[in-house]
């Protein structure tokens, strides 16, 4: 194999993920507003909004500690490098060796620490009320989507991404009854995750019902571009994560750069589809109280378990 | 008589409601409140006048409620000190009317617990009082100095406060939210007003019967057509005149009209506190019909200075009449369709039922009116009791409901909307013809007294006009039933969790600048 045809891979996913995901982000958007019988602000909105923020002067409290000027940065990096090493457009990629799936757990954990003790930094009581609800619905989530990688883990044997998806995606076709289960966990704790309803909602001005938002509220200017493009990836990433799992065909070999053209493709109807999709469970919830979060992700981590067990069961 | 008291003689006003007036001394206050609390009655307005230009001191006002009607009550205060005795004990809601009474006028209920300031926010130096007639009105104040506000403090392991606003993350009026929590939990809510305070009432001193009007439908924007057609019939009391059948029939149009689209918005603003966004859009764009509507048929999208003291300033002209029965139809079968959504959401009625409850026995002892009260059991609307014309021939049915949750709002909401269509539809069948829309009004009479109570959206809008020596307008007290219905909402935030109480309170949609004026 070609190592710098890999490189270039690498650059290439690299680069257009960034470039990407604020995209994805204003496609569920819209797809919402389309949904609701709005007009809606157009796919590019994020984009402006991005280029308003850097254009903006950052306003920072004076009690604030360097944690809270470099967690936006580190909140960015944590994600683009989680969205870097997942199998997006070709599989074995330079980077995906260093980092599992249990990695990549971690690398949104450590997004999360960060974030959680920045709002916490200034002292204000939203800080805080939304790191505290952070915590409540990702001490529930991060398991739940351990169980799901393990369930994926033994199908293909291996905690590796590309080996994950190699083994899903280019051998003979198969149903796996576990897959089902783990992929509905999976959609379960991607809405709990991204902020999404019906555990939080993005759009909301109501200080006192956020969750993610509460977190970023002292946050102006490129700071907060870096955290919203940040929250852009990570959706990105998950969704990615999500078709790398469970609707991998298409996706390119390292090095095989007949077959990128058509991945392109297949992965643009993959996320087309997954943000409609996103965007329609949106419209069709309503958010629950913050006390059913738990029972909803204790759902999430129930069906993964499943997901595990008919795997023993079934051979399968 | 509404009530009887050995000291208290009343005097029938005229006009278009039951009201009476009463001159009494600060000792007999107590005892004829109780009295009229004993008897089911309510606390609606309470407001201070200066009327040391008469020769007299200062006027406590007190305007009381039974199933009669209207009683209001004047206080001649002694010189020294204008003080008078507290009733908040048996009207909890007089508490904060009390002490705004006194940042404008310095007359204080004496031995009342709570003596922080309500209205001032250094706007004005301490010390010194709009509304007396030897205020001087100084348009370059300098910040004065701020009083003390302690809230009140709960004590206890793990309790902490959340503040918010008055400055808030949406576009909304600005108030502030003292939460006292344990975790999410919410042990005590305290509110704090007067942040929207424009000064309207020492405005109104400088103002005709005419412009005071235009002023009247300012007071708090959504409820222009309660706050004219109140002004109005407190005006038309005093000059004794009665504006022409179709001007009456349309005054309802207008109103009815208001409610439809205030409550259309209200039950999008709920979808959209749950996160159901659906709701907000479909909601909002029926309320955007109905508020075109009104553009295109009365020049103004929320009917504003349309109703004119004697009369009203517009006509209902063809195919107007045709246009708004299509629209009702149109209103009735889509408000069907999205109330099956609401009442079928599991997720929606998960979140409305049980939260923000007002037991109907802490309504009553609270004095909760309008619609929340309505949800609450309590079941008064002016419309029912005292209909004057034309709702003396439309025969309005109330809605209530128990159980004072955000769930029994909601269904108080959409059984009033339909009501209201009903209306609409009656008024439209029914409307008196006739040519003239107006009937002049005179210079008003010296040392008058009227008194105006129309059925808003959110409860009883009341406007209260004193004339003095010349005729002119010496004090106009606008009144609205938010004043009664915050104190209540700081209960019904109590036990619930932090995150449900936007949407508790956007169940109750108060106003902030119709009560800090």
């Amino acid at each position: 194999m070609d190592q710098s045809l890999g490189i270039l891979f690498q650059i290439y996913q690299s680069l257009l993920v960034v470039a990407l995901a604020p995209l994805l982000t204003g496609w569920v958007n819209q797809c919402r507003a389309w949904l609701q019988n709005r007009t809606g602000p157009g796919v590019l909105q994020p984009y402006r909004t991005l280029r308003k923020l850097f254009h903006k002067d950052a306003v920072i409290a004076y009690n604030a500690s360097p944690l809270f000027r470099i967690t936006p940065y580190i909140l960015f990096g944590c994600m683009w490098l989680a969205a870097a090493i997942i199998p997006i457009i070709a599989v074995d990629l330079p980077f995906s060796p260093a980092a599992d799936v249990i990695a990549l757990v971690g690398v949104f954990a450590l997004a999360r620490v960060f974030i959680a003790l920045a709002a916490m930094d200034i002292g204000t009581a939203f800080g805080t009320l939304g790191a505290r609800r952070e915590m409540l619905v990702s001490f529930l989530a991060e398991p739940a989507l351990l169980m799901v990688f393990f369930t994926a883990s033994l199908i293909s044997h291996s905690t590796q991404l590309p080996r994950i998806v190699d083994a899903l995606a280019h051998h003979q076709f198969v149903l796996y009854p576990s897959l089902a289960f783990a992929g509905l966990a999976f959609v379960i704790v991607l809405l709990a995750e991204n902020a999404r309803i019906p555990v939080d909602n993005p759009s909301t001005h109501l200080e006192l019902t956020m969750i993610h938002e509460a977190m970023i509220l002292e946050y102006s200017a490129r700071h907060l571009a870096l955290i919203e493009w940040a929250s852009s990836l990570k959706l990105f990433a998950y969704i990615a994560v999500g078709i790398a799992l469970f609707a991998p065909y298409g996706i390119a070999e390292a090095g095989d750069w007949r077959a990128l053209p058509l991945a392109m493709v297949a992965l643009l109807i993959k996320l087309l589809v997954a943000g409609a999709g996103l965007a329609l469970l949106e419209t069709l919830l309503a958010k629950m109280r913050i006390f059913r979060a738990p029972e909803f992700l204790g759902t999430a981590f129930l069906l993964a378990v499943l997901g595990l067990l008919i795997h023993f069961l079934l051979g399968a | 008589m509404p009530i009887t008291h050995p000291n208290l003689h009343l005097k029938k006003l005229p006009g278009a409601i039951p009201a009476w007036q009463g001159e009494i001394t600060p000792d007999d206050l107590q005892p004829i409140c109780q009295n009229v609390r004993d008897g089911g009655g309510r606390l609606v307005a309470l407001w201070g006048s200066d009327v040391r230009a008469e020769g007299k001191c200062f006027a406590l006002h007190v305007a009381l409620v039974n199933e009669k009607g209207l009683i209001c009550l004047n206080v001649l205060l002694p010189a020294e000190p204008p003080n008078y005795p507290d009733i908040s004990g048996i009207f909890p809601a007089a508490n904060r009317m009390q002490r705004a009474t006194y940042d404008l006028l310095g007359i204080a209920a004496h031995e009342s617990q709570d003596q922080r300031k309500w209205l001032r926010h250094a706007a004005w130096p301490g010390g010194s009082f709009p509304l007396r007639k030897d205020f001087v009105n100084d348009p370059l104040f300098n910040p004065y100095e701020l009083d003390a506000y302690p809230f009140v403090q709960v004590e206890g392991v793990g309790v902490h406060e959340i503040a918010v606003g008055p400055v808030h993350a949406g576009i909304i009026e600005s108030g502030h939210f003292r939460f006292s929590v344990v975790g999410e939990k919410v042990l005590r809510l305290e509110e704090r007003f007067g942040y929207t305070h424009k000064g309207i009432e020492k405005r109104f001193e400088s103002l005709n019967v005419q412009q005071a009007a235009k002023l009247a439908g300012r007071v708090s924007g959504d409820s222009t057509v309660a706050y004219a057609w109140a002004y109005a019939m407190a005006a038309e009391s005093i000059a004794a005149v009665t504006p022409p059948d179709r001007a009456l029939w349309l005054r309802a149009l207008f109103l009815e009209r208001e409610r439809i689209a205030n409550h259309l918005g209200d039950l999008g603003y709920l979808g959209n506190d749950v996160a159901l966004s659906f709701g907000f859009a479909q909601f909002w764009i029926l309320k955007e019909q109905v508020l075109r509507n009104n553009a295109a048929l009365f020049g103004h999208r929320y009917s504003m200075d349309k109703i004119i003291p004697g009369g009203v300033a517009v006509d209902l002209v063809e195919p107007g009449q045709q246009t708004l029965i299509e629209e009702c139809a149109m209103l009735e079968r889509e408000v069907s369709l999205l109330r099956g959504i609401y009442d079928e959401h599991a997720g929606v009625q998960d979140r409305f039922i049980g939260a923000g409850r007002v037991e109907p026995k802490l309504a009553a002892q609270l004095g909760l009116c309008g619609l929340a009260g309505r949800a609450s059991a309590q079941s008064w609307d002016a419309r029912v009791q005292f209909p004057c014309a034309p709702y003396d021939k439309l025969d309005v049915q109330m809605a209530t409901y128990r159980n004072g949750d955000v769930a029994a709002r909601v269904i108080v909401r959409f059984d009033e909307l339909f009501e209201s269509l009903r209306l609409q539809r009656e008024i439209l069948a029914h409307l008196a013809q006739g040519d003239t829309l107006s009937v002049p009004l005179a210079n008003l009479p010296v040392n008058s007294f009227g008194v105006g109570m129309v059925e808003g959206c959110r409860g009883e809008v009341l406007v209260a006009i004193h004339t003095d020596v010349r005729g002119k307008l010496t004090r106009v007290h606008p009144h609205d039933p938010s004043w009664q219905n915050w104190p209540v909402l700081e209960h019904a935030a109590m036990g619930n969790i932090v995150p449900d109480f936007p949407l508790i309170n956007k169940s109750f949609n108060l106003s902030y600048s119709g009560q800090d004026l």
